[in-house]
């Protein structure tokens, strides 16, 4: 059936015709005149229209929080979606996250409050069921941590952030302190509904011209590609998203990859990590970091939890920014991609995608349907992401390094790779050759980065100079070779503030 | 008389007193409404039947003659009602607040990229942007000023230059013992409020309007639709509850999204909205000016100032708007906290073809202030001294201060200074000595990352320097039934201001706050109001309303004495209920006995500042009420390989008189200096060569988020009772916090001059983004080992 299907709090909405680029905002605001949910910049950084998606996983209700700007209202087929309307107590109370903000006296303009209220409420459902694994009990400095990741999305001009920590402090705790949560009658009746509207079929809907199709399969997804191979595929939609809000472009045909299972896929198999095109970064995150440690800081630092809530580590590739964040990291790790078609599979190494400015290795009809990371790599690895605000904010110059030694510590290999330094993510290729077979030393080190220079001629731009971006290039390679040879020293500032020896 | 004021302050609520009266840390009034999301604003209202949309099209050239304007296209477009342009204005084409010279639309000439051209009405937005970008422009391009040293080359001015001179700056330079010469160069700052501009404007009978508009300045909103319109003042009604943020940008800004609304309305007799994306308000509307100030100081071998000489420029942008008060603040913000004794200040206002900047926190004087604590650093590293001990030799003296070192360069005395035991009192709070002590150590020991440390004060001067500003009203009525309804001039942008007047009525009446009302600030209230802005909500308002709650408490007792035949001075509001004589009456019924007894219980109030005078000609006078102070202590770290850093500490003292409600009042603190911070660090507006603005948005323009918070930030609100008679002797607290953000812009300035043993100062401007601090950082490096004698 060619409907889409969702809950809007408890009321059942379903829709015939959809446009496929329309907003879930413009939905709220203009057609259901629900105002609770704001606007503060249409292209999912502000968080004021911050919205929670409910859905089904494992039985119980699962929460995310994200930017109601930039998501399409047919991908949420399925799904409930929860505002600031709908999370008044039986009683017609303040939630717990509501209740603290305003003990702890933390909204003053009030335009973006309703954004962290429901940060807050994705966090605090989430809790009460324990779907995250949480130490019992934490210091006030890991508790701050976790409110910086929860709200690193929301913008506030008016506080200073800090009443509105405070009261996340009480609302978490109050969300550890509740015992963990049989799921409750009314909790039962939405994973019902929800379970009722759930997509089964591959559906097909159109309004004014403009068509939005959701293949339920890999095969209905290479079909429908096939036959409009010039269609938008969609995923996550943080950078399509604003293609709508900001280029104000009309999409014709939009293939939305989310509700294809076999595109859901995390799985370890023959020593390779494999994600699938609609792993979003949240999913993908615990099991990144489980196998790269050093993703940690990295991950957290260049997204928000709207964002990650959202976006896809294969749509971070498969739109071929050279700002990417990921493409240097799994360029880096020697990463491939599979390339996926009516005509069959066509694997293909990372690095070889990325072929021009605007162009990648692509075929019509093809899409990319996984990406796969050779787990425990011998050598050293290290990431940085250098960007004028720690959180939330597009690289001027993204960096990651792998380095194997043989025995006698002379570079055996050699892969480093940089974002916002060319026109795609790239390879420094005269300094990994000045590398390699030589000793592992501050000689080679500084040789290789003054190299540089040749490999790369970065832009200016209203991020970075280009003298900037060089100097920091070599930089870091010089602060990835001190962290090897000394690791008690201090090189690096935390997100969090700490201080980090490598 | 002193001893009333510290019982104020003391005690601030008192046994047997109201809860909810002044001094307590009420609620922010709205703050239920804003976690439900029900809080309205302008965007929220329900749209009336026929609403139309507005779009702006915009110049997208810096400076050039309009050749022609083509507009056939977009009228044709379906479903577009009106295109609107200069010929269609049957008043006045200008907005400007203070001066002409700020077109509503283009006449033959754009002076920057972003500049209004027309306006499309359709009955939806994305109609009406659509059919405006069908528009055919013929443009003859002409020589653009982008920046300030273009607009100096050229002498290219909007407003006259002027100077502040005391004593002989030029020969006390040439004999100073010690003597040095600099320039910083400090950024703008966009204002970032959540909320962006709107305005929708409703036809009434005759031709009347009434215009809703997220204004910080209601009265400027109606004056200028009425000018725009060629109508009386009267014809137009202008109406705010709340705005969702304005920090200055919506005291002028919002009149040309009202006037343009305005304009729709009366042209087609449907009700109109104009409302800005968050690119189009960061391109279309001002910002705070960026600045080049020039310095030569003299100073003996302790680092007292003997003489110094500023020349101070900013980017005012294509038109005067406020830039001349702006200028002036900076004039009289430049000797921040430090007694400067043969002085010449000279200030530019440079005219530029970028938008028109204007008011923005603090109004110039930051600007002023950066400066002047750059000299002071600089002053510090030539003759090896901790900055702080600069800092404390140079601080105004008291009021009797014997060598008379407590004069302003516009000759008004500082009678309040509490700068000395404000930073005696932070220095033992931030523990200073010892972790000064500690971070050089931490330089000494870490080769990578360096840590900086800075204590910088704040002397803010209270009032609007346009004397005539500084002048409220409200509007009170009791109702029949005890409940209150009070109005005034103020408009409330989350800093609380509702909130304060109202805790100032039920302290005046010692009834709760939840009696009274707190209502939108409307035009056909209270009249010819002023902008709130200068810091000066409360101190205005607050006493206005204060003074419509003494005039009908006088009424009230007067009636009581009469009724009850006791004396008035017997009658008393109590939190019990009214005293009168022997007897206690219930608030209620002692108002329903006044309205049987055709008691009037409505009122008006009023309040001017006193003491305030300037003479703009000689540069001299008092144009302050008073000063308020603080200080703050800030320490960062910095990574030398990129230039990234964290502020990992604050401790502020901050003096906002008897706080009327310190948790509000906590609020300005910790948010004013937050968004200081922002402005000196992250927060870099980038003009390309076409004076294109290219971060307009929050993608590419970074205020501070969550994390940028330190992680140990110590506020400590100082609420001795203000010298000055004040409203319950408390001080304004909008804007002076903000400057405390300076603490951490001189921090990074340190930990960078670590680098060269604090001999050098590492010159990084503002903001001091990563790139400008990994600059220094290379650039001392390099001075310190000369590239031959680096050891591979």
């Amino acid at each position: 059936m060619n409907t889409v299907r969702f809950l809007l709090g408890q009321e059942l909405i379903e829709l015939e015709s959809v446009s496929p680029t329309l907003t879930v905002l413009t939905y709220l605001r203009e057609e259901k005149k629900k105002i609770g949910t704001k606007e503060g910049c249409a292209e999912g950084d502000c968080g004021a229209c911050t919205v929670v998606i409910a859905e089904v996983v494992d039985d119980c209700l699962h929460y995310r929080a994200v930017n109601a700007c930039i998501v399409f209202l047919a991908t949420l087929d399925g799904k409930q979606l929860l505002t600031v309307e709908d999370i008044k107590t039986t009683r017609n109370e303040l939630h717990p996250v509501q209740q603290s903000m305003v003990d702890s006296h933390a909204s003053q303009c009030g335009f973006c409050t309703p954004g962290f209220v429901m940060s807050g409420f994705a966090e605090y459902q989430n809790r009460l069921h324990k779907l995250d694994d949480l130490p019992e009990s934490q210091s006030d400095e890991a508790v701050t941590t976790q409110l910086t990741q929860v709200f690193a999305g929301n913008l506030c001009r008016c506080t200073g952030y800090g009443p509105i920590i405070e009261a996340g402090k009480t609302w978490l705790i109050q969300a550890e302190q509740t015992t963990p949560q049989e799921i409750t009658e009314a909790e039962a009746t939405i994973i019902a509904r929800l379970k009722a509207i759930h997509p089964q079929t591959s559906k097909t809907l159109t309004q004014a011209g403009q068509t939005y199709i959701q293949p339920d399969s890999i095969f209905a997804l290479t079909e429908a590609l096939a036959a409009a191979p010039g269609a938008t595929l969609l995923a996550g939609g943080t950078d399509i998203g604003l293609w709508v809000t900001k280029q104000h472009k009309a999409l014709d045909t939009v293939i939305y990859l989310g509700c294809i299972a076999a595109l859901k896929r995390i799985e370890v198999r023959g020593g390779l990590l494999e994600i699938g095109a609609a792993v979003t970064y949240s999913e993908a995150l615990p099991v990144l970091i489980q196998h790269f440690p050093t993703l940690e800081e990295y991950l957290y630092r260049h997204r928000s939890t709207q964002i990650r809530n959202a976006g896809t580590l294969v749509g971070n590739i498969a739109n071929g920014s050279p700002i990417g964040d990921m493409p240097p990291v799994l360029i880096a790790l020697n990463a491939q991609i599979t390339l996926t078609s009516q005509r069959g599979q066509r694997p293909l190494a990372l690095e070889d995608y990325f072929i021009a400015y605007g162009k990648q290795d692509r075929q019509p009809g093809e899409f990319i349907e996984s990406v796969h990371i050779p787990l425990n790599p011998p050598g050293s690895f290290g990431v940085y992401k250098i960007s004028k605000r720690f959180e939330q904010d597009i690289s001027s110059v993204s960096a990651a390094f792998y380095v194997e030694l043989d025995d006698q510590r002379r570079v055996q290999t050699a892969r480093l790779c940089f974002g916002g330094m060319a026109a795609t993510p790239k390879r420094a290729a005269l300094c990994e050759q000045a590398l390699l077979n030589q000793p592992w030393n501050e000689a080679t080190v500084q040789a290789a980065a003054a190299l540089l220079g040749q490999d790369f001629m970065p832009l200016s731009d209203f991020r970075a100079s280009r003298e900037y971006r060089l100097t920091v290039a070599m930089n870091l390679l010089k602060k990835f070779f001190i962290q090897q040879q000394n690791p008690r020293q201090a090189t690096q500032i935390s997100y969090t503030g700490g201080l980090i020896h490598a | 008389m002193h001893e009333p004021i510290h019982r104020i302050a003391a005690e601030h609520i008192r046994a047997g007193q109201v809860a909810t009266g002044v001094g307590a840390s009420v609620k922010h009034d709205s703050a239920i409404k804003h976690v439900r999301g029900e809080a309205l604003y302008t965007d929220d209202l329900p749209e009336p039947r026929d609403l139309l949309h507005i779009y702006i099209a915009q110049s997208t050239q810096a400076h050039a003659k309009i050749i022609s304007l083509n507009l056939d296209a977009v009228k044709a477009f379906p479903g577009v009602v009106a295109v609107i342009q200069a010929s269609d204005v049957p008043g006045k084409n200008d907005y400007g607040a203070v001066t002409e010279g700020d077109p509503i639309f283009a006449d033959g000439r754009v002076e920057y990229v972003g500049q209004s051209l027309f306006a499309v009405a359709a009955e939806h937005i994305d109609i009406a942007r659509k059919a405006a970008a069908l528009a055919k422009i013929d443009y003859e391009p002409l020589p653009a000023l982008i920046n300030v040293r273009d607009a100096l080359a050229a002498n290219s001015f909007v407003l006259p230059s002027k100077t502040f001179r005391r004593g002989e700056p030029e020969a006390h330079l040439a004999q100073a013992e010690h003597r040095l010469q600099g320039e910083i160069e400090i950024g703008g700052q966009d204002h970032f409020y959540l909320e962006s501009n709107i305005a929708l404007a409703l036809p009434g009978e005759d031709g009347d309007l009434k215009i809703f508009s997220s204004t910080q300045h209601p009265t400027e909103i109606q004056h200028c639709c009425a000018r725009v319109l060629g109508v009386p003042d009267n014809a137009i009604n202008v109406e705010v509850r709340r705005m969702g943020g304005g920090f200055g940008g919506k005291e002028s800004q919002p009149a040309l999204f009202a006037s343009i609304a305005a304009l729709v309305t009366h042209h087609t007799g449907r009700p109109s909205k104009l409302r800005l994306d968050r690119d189009d308000d960061m391109t279309i509307t001002g910002k705070r000016h960026d600045y080049v100030i020039r310095y030569d100081v003299g100073f003996d071998g302790q680092g007292q100032i003997k003489a110094i000489a500023f020349e101070s420029a900013s980017r005012c942008g294509m038109s005067a708007d406020l830039s001349g008060s702006i200028n002036d603040r900076t004039m009289f913000h430049l000797d921040n906290a430090y007694y400067l004794e043969h002085v010449s200040i000279i200030s530019h206002r440079c005219k530029t073809h970028t938008v028109s900047n204007t008011a923005f926190r603090g109004f110039g004087g930051p600007q002023g202030m950066v400066a002047i604590e750059r000299v002071i650093d600089e002053i510090a590293y030539q003759i090896g001294k901790d900055p702080l001990a600069v800092r404390k030799i140079n601080y105004y003296g008291a009021a009797d201060d014997p060598a008379g070192r407590n004069v302003t360069p516009y000759a008004m005395t500082v009678t309040d200074n509490i700068l000395p035991e404000i930073t005696a009192e932070l220095e033992a709070a931030a523990d200073y000595a010892t972790r000064r002590a500690q971070i050089t150590q931490f330089n000494r020991e870490n080769t990578y990352l360096k840590k900086g440390l800075a204590l910088t004060p704040v002397k803010f001067g209270i009032a609007f320097t346009a004397t005539h500003l500084n002048q409220a009203g409200a509007l009170m009525h009791i109702y029949s039934d005890g409940s209150i309804h009070l109005n005034h001039g103020g408009t409330e942008m989350g800093q609380g201001l509702f909130t304060k007047v109202a805790q100032i009525v039920a302290e005046e009446f010692q009834v709760e706050i939840d009696r009274i009302k707190i209502t939108a600030t409307t035009t056909d209230k209270v009249p010819n109001t002023s902008p709130t802005a200068a810091s000066s909500g409360c101190d205005l308002n607050g006493q206005a309303a204060r003074n419509a709650a003494l005039i009908l408490k006088g009424r009230l007792a007067e009636f009581a004495a009469q009724h009850y035949t006791v004396d008035a001075a017997a009658v008393r509001f109590t939190a019990d209920g009214v005293q009168v004589g022997a007897q206690q009456i219930a608030f209620n019924t002692l108002i329903q006995q006044a309205y049987f007894a055709r008691i009037s219980l409505s009122t008006t109030g009023f309040y001017r500042t006193p003491k305030i005078h300037f003479n703009a000609e000689t540069g001299k006078g008092h144009p302050f009420f008073y000063f308020a102070y603080g200080a703050a202590v800030s320490e960062v770290t910095v990574d030398t390989f990129t230039g990234e850093y964290k502020v990992d500490r604050v401790d502020i003292v901050h003096d906002c008189g008897a706080s009327i409600n310190p948790a509000i009042d906590t609020g300005q603190v910790e948010g004013g200096f937050i968004q200081g911070m922002g402005w000196l660090t992250t927060e870099e507006l980038v003009y390309d060569d076409r004076g294109a603005l290219r971060t307009h948005a929050p993608s590419t323009y970074k205020i501070p988020a969550c994390g940028d918070r330190p992680r140990v930030f110590n506020i400590h609100l100082r609420c001795d009772p203000n010298r000055e008679n004040s409203v319950y002797r408390s001080k304004a607290v909008g804007e002076p916090p903000l400057m405390l953000g300076i603490s951490v812009f001189n921090a990074l300035n340190d930990a960078v001059a670590s680098l060269a043993d604090y001999r050098r100062h590492p010159h990084i401007d503002a903001p001091a983004t990563p790139e400008r601090v990994l600059m220094a950082c290379e650039k001392l490096r390099a001075q310190k080992n000369p590239p031959e004698h680096v050891h591979a």
